[in-house]
């Protein structure tokens, strides 16, 4: 219990602080978390959904917490070289935990729409919070979700009334800025009512060298016909470690698209679980990862059919080189009664050298009769006889096996619905496999074309 | 509809045909487990020191350890100290120990497995276990003109002793997990064979399972190592009572398989799988594991699981040979309110080592029915191959068919692929079968024995028959 007793520690000692600086709707949960963290601790290897990330030792390093809020400032024209060309999208900024209100001027958006900084929305409208905040990421049910709900004084929370369509891309830019090694526990609030529509961009980047520990923990519900795209992009440095849990639910024909994309990481694990409560609704979910070095990449998905003619589909890819190690692990659970479900989940994996790792563990619990399920899984090399035509036809080795690990993610970045967001991590990817892109390269709005 | 439910009736009522009982004098050693019971049943075994510390180093580490849970299996609590483990029926006071009981042989012949050899089928040789004791091994004399030995494992431990101690416990150490210490603690009887080498076994060697004696458990080992360039077909039957109990069934099956050699192990389990409550019936708990020693040996296990109450193994290979082949096929039917967790695991060590998993999963009734599977790949496995597809298949709304994967590579030149598919028969095959005049019971058991095609055509002949019947007739009454 050595890991957790700081945190308990800290818990115990600073708990009117934590108190202070966040509102009375998120400090109702913490006492419930606390006693939920102290009988589950972190967990270990030997529980099955954290099999292939050690916690224990994530959780051991003494890490700096900004209880006090302190402002970061950040100059978010500094941060980004470049941007994504004609991808205009209202650009939010969060710092850390903390929602970046003067960073830069606030997009407009239709009426009632909020987007804004999830303890000041929880102090001014206390109502809307309470209603969803802590229903999906039970304490009791992960640690993380634990010392994130004990800890958390800030975060986000995106919101969109009902029949309401927001048109442009919402854009949030994660940047974890510090002059220490900083623990930072964020929560993330989206909530979409009947028939709204919304398409979000998370993109986590790192300013300095410190090391990082973040927690986040994101709920999303999504009303009847109402449809989200969601696209998350980390690319943050060596020593950052992220554990992200995301619970979406659906209603009724509503739709969904999560796409999570790792670039450029230390330690990452997603943990993304998906209901699907409504019937005829739909999830679509994809990943790619790209790592090297000693990254490590844990995805850990579950896709819960509770009711009749839902769909779902999953596609991961991994490319690893050096001694990076990729774990995916994705439940899909066909509750008794879910007839005509559909489901696909695919994960394919490119391992290039010998020290690489490679963890692939699709499963499938299925309690009804009715339905069509498959999953596929392979880890593999590029083709010889593709590469062998490449340099048949005088393109080098090196550049032939580029092209090649290009078209292997290309499945996955194709899923993205967004053009210029499309285009742009192609190019990414692209840098990320010439090992050009050290460090973290961004996607800020007015930057100029040049590098 | 009325026809149909008393057709169902009919074959619900008539389905286990192994499920009697034989009125034998059985030498029956008092419940419970304690050092003085290994070492009781070491001694009326007549077993030298070495296998006596075996069982006890066993016994020690067992009592160091708890039963796992994580099987997706609801299994009803074992009470260890409630069961007798060792149970002799060959046992006749005052008579020749040599001769076999009359009901015993009648027993056999009931099961379809003759004893005399005049009357056997071709080309098979038979050792058939009853509870804890080996009752007779068949054509032991023409096999061992080729220098074959196949014998009860109690024998070759007298007879050939250096072979067992080295070969015991060397694919299956006693660490290896709470069934298997437990196993290496109270094991009684199951085969040995050794295939010297360059030897092809000219007939396919067989074992028969059967658990008669109420109370009891059955706790076989059996041991098979085939030398360089030698080959051997090996068979194994089971079958139990039907008593309203839970029955305990932990055995180990070790293989070794040596240089360009070749083992097929094939399995119809047929346990009682306990009425249509899901009461009784035995727990299949086993640890099978084939060790590919040698360059280019090859290795099959094709197992066909249609009884027991709960069902956990796997059946698997360590594949340390270079060029080492391996291959997995299963037919896995749970019916009423079976539970099955079973699967492979393929560990890849050397080089250019290639596996193959077949399995298809049926599920029926309220039962579940769920594949789990490991593939590894060392660092060292150059060149390793893999390939798995498992296919589930659902018979009724209130079953469920699972699939649990796991893949670990960490080499650059493996390639592995795993694909997986659950759905239940389609309403257009049914439907072409039934336009036909085909009934649907009848198409029903026409396109499961046709999905399990791809297994059935691995088992030798004589299985395959009974294993296409028993697929019949575990499904019946499941339809409608």
């Amino acid at each position: 219990m050595s890991s957790e007793k700081q945190y308990i520690d800290l818990f115990a000692e600073c708990r009117s602080l934590i108190d202070e600086h966040s509102a009375p709707v998120m400090n109702a949960l913490r006492e419930d978390a606390f006693v939920a963290f102290q009988t589950l601790g972190f967990p270990s290897r030997k529980i099955e959904r954290y099999k292939y990330t050690d916690v224990v030792a994530a959780f051991a390093p003494d890490y700096g917490v900004n209880l006090k809020r302190i402002d970061f400032r950040v100059n978010p024209y500094e941060v980004f070289r470049c941007g994504v060309p004609n991808l205009s999208t209202s650009l939010y900024f969060m710092v850390n935990d903390q929602f970046a209100d003067k960073a830069v001027t606030r997009p407009s958006m239709p009426d009632g729409v909020v987007i804004d900084s999830l303890c000041k929305v929880a102090r001014e409208r206390p109502e809307l919070i309470n209603k969803y905040y802590g229903t999906l990421a039970r304490a009791r049910k992960d640690a993380i979700n634990a010392i994130n709900t004990m800890l958390v004084q800030d975060g986000l929370f995106i919101y969109v009334p009902k029949g309401v369509v927001v048109d442009r891309t919402i854009q949030v830019v994660n940047v974890l800025r510090a002059d220490m090694d900083l623990m930072v526990n964020r929560r993330v609030l989206v909530v979409l009512e009947e028939g709204a529509q919304a398409k979000i961009l998370f993109c986590d980047h790192s300013m300095d060298d410190h090391e990082f520990l973040t927690t986040q923990v994101s709920e999303v519900y999504v009303g009847e016909n109402a449809h989200l795209e969601l696209y998350e992009l980390e690319e943050t440095h060596v020593r950052s470690k992220r554990f992200a849990n995301m619970y979406v639910d659906e209603s009724r024909n509503a739709s969904a698209t999560i796409d999570s994309i790792t670039l450029n990481n230390g330690l990452t694990r997603n943990r993304t679980d998906v209901s699907l409560s409504g019937e005829y609704s739909e999830i679509n979910m994809y990943g790619c990862v790209v790592a090297d070095k000693e990254q490590h990449v844990d995805n850990n998905t579950l896709i819960d059919h509770k009711v009749s003619n839902c769909q779902s589909n999953e596609l991961y890819k991994y490319v690893l080189d050096d001694k990076a190690v990729g774990a995916f692990a994705g439940r899909v659970l066909v509750r008794e009664g879910a007839q005509k479900t559909v489901s696909q989940e695919t994960n394919a994996n490119l391992c290039a050298t010998k020290t690489a790792c490679m963890y692939s563990q699709p499963m499938l619990e299925i309690y009804a009769d009715d339905v069509k399920c498959s999953h596929g899984s392979t880890v593999g090399q590029l083709n010889d006889a593709a590469l062998f035509y490449m340099r048949q036809r005088g393109i080098p080795e090196e550049e032939a096996r580029l092209l090649l690990k290009f078209a292997f993610v290309g499945e996955v970045l194709d899923s993205i619905k967004l053009d210029a967001l499309r285009n742009r991590l192609h190019f990414l990817v692209e840098q990320r496999f010439r090992g050009e892109l050290g460090k973290c390269s961004g996607c800020g709005p007015n930057a100029c074309s040049t590098r | 509809m009325e026809e149909k439910n008393s057709f169902v009736r009919e074959v619900a009522e008539k389905k286990y045909e192994y499920g009697f009982v034989t009125d034998v004098q059985t030498d029956i050693i008092e419940k419970g487990l304690s050092e003085e019971v290994v070492r009781l049943i070491s001694s009326k075994k007549g077993e030298p020191d070495w296998l006596l510390d075996f069982r006890l180093k066993a016994f020690r580490y067992w009592q160091t350890l708890e039963q796992p849970t994580w099987g997706h299996l609801k299994m009803p609590p074992i009470d260890y100290q409630d069961i007798s483990y060792y149970a002799d029926p060959t046992v006749k006071k005052g008579n020749d120990k040599k001769e076999i009981d009359p009901e015993l042989i009648k027993t056999f012949d009931k099961l379809g497995i003759p004893l005399e050899e005049r009357m056997a089928l071709a080309g098979t040789a038979v050792d058939a276990v009853m509870d804890s004791v080996s009752v007779k091994t068949t054509f032991r004399e023409k096999l061992q003109e080729a220098g074959i030995i196949f014998c009860s494992i109690s024998e070759a431990v007298r007879e050939h002793p250096d072979l067992v101690r080295e070969y015991l416990g060397s694919v299956v150490p006693y660490k290896d997990n709470f069934f298997a210490a437990l196993n290496s603690a109270v094991f009684s009887d199951g085969s040995f064979v050794y295939i010297p080498k360059g030897v092809r076994c000219p007939m396919e060697l067989s074992t028969y399972f059967r658990i008669n004696a109420r109370g009891t458990g059955q706790f076989e080992r059996t041991l098979i190592v085939c030398d360089d360039n030698a080959y051997v077909s090996y068979l194994e039957g089971c079958t139990a009572p039907m008593r309203d109990e839970n029955q305990l069934h932990a055995a180990i099956v070790e293989i070794v398989v040596k240089e360009n050699a070749e083992v097929k192990y094939s399995t119809v389990q047929n346990w009682y799988p306990g009425d249509a409550e899901g009461k009784g019936g035995v727990l299949n708990l086993v640890t099978k594991r084939g060790h590919l020693r040698g360059a280019n040996s090859r290795l099959s296990w094709t197992q066909v699981e249609t009884g027991s109450a709960i069902t956990w193994k796997y059946p698997s290979c360590i594949l340390s040979g270079d060029g080492s082949q391996a291959e997995f096929y299963s037919v896995a039917v749970t019916n009423n309110y079976q539970q099955a967790d079973t699967g492979t695991k393929m560990i890849h060590l050397g080089k250019n080592t290639k596996s193959t998993i077949i399995s298809k999963g049926i599920s029926a009734g309220k039962s579940q029915n769920s594949y789990r599977g490991l593939v590894r790949v060392a660092s060292s496995a150059d060149g390793a191959r893999n390939y798995s597809s498992c296919d589930s298949l659902l018979l009724g709304s209130s079953c469920g068919a699972h699939t649990f994967p796991y893949m670990d590579v960490r080499n650059d030149t493996a390639v592995v692929e795993h694909e997986a598919t659950t759905s239940k028969i389609s309403e257009d095959q049914l439907f072409y079968c039934n336009q036909r005049g085909i009934s649907t019971e009848d198409a029903v058991g026409l396109i499961v024995n046709g999905y399990a095609k791809d297994v059935l055509n691995k088992l030798p002949m004589e299985f395959a028959v009974e294993a296409q019947k028993l697929l019949g007739v575990s499904l019946e009454g499941s339809i409608g």
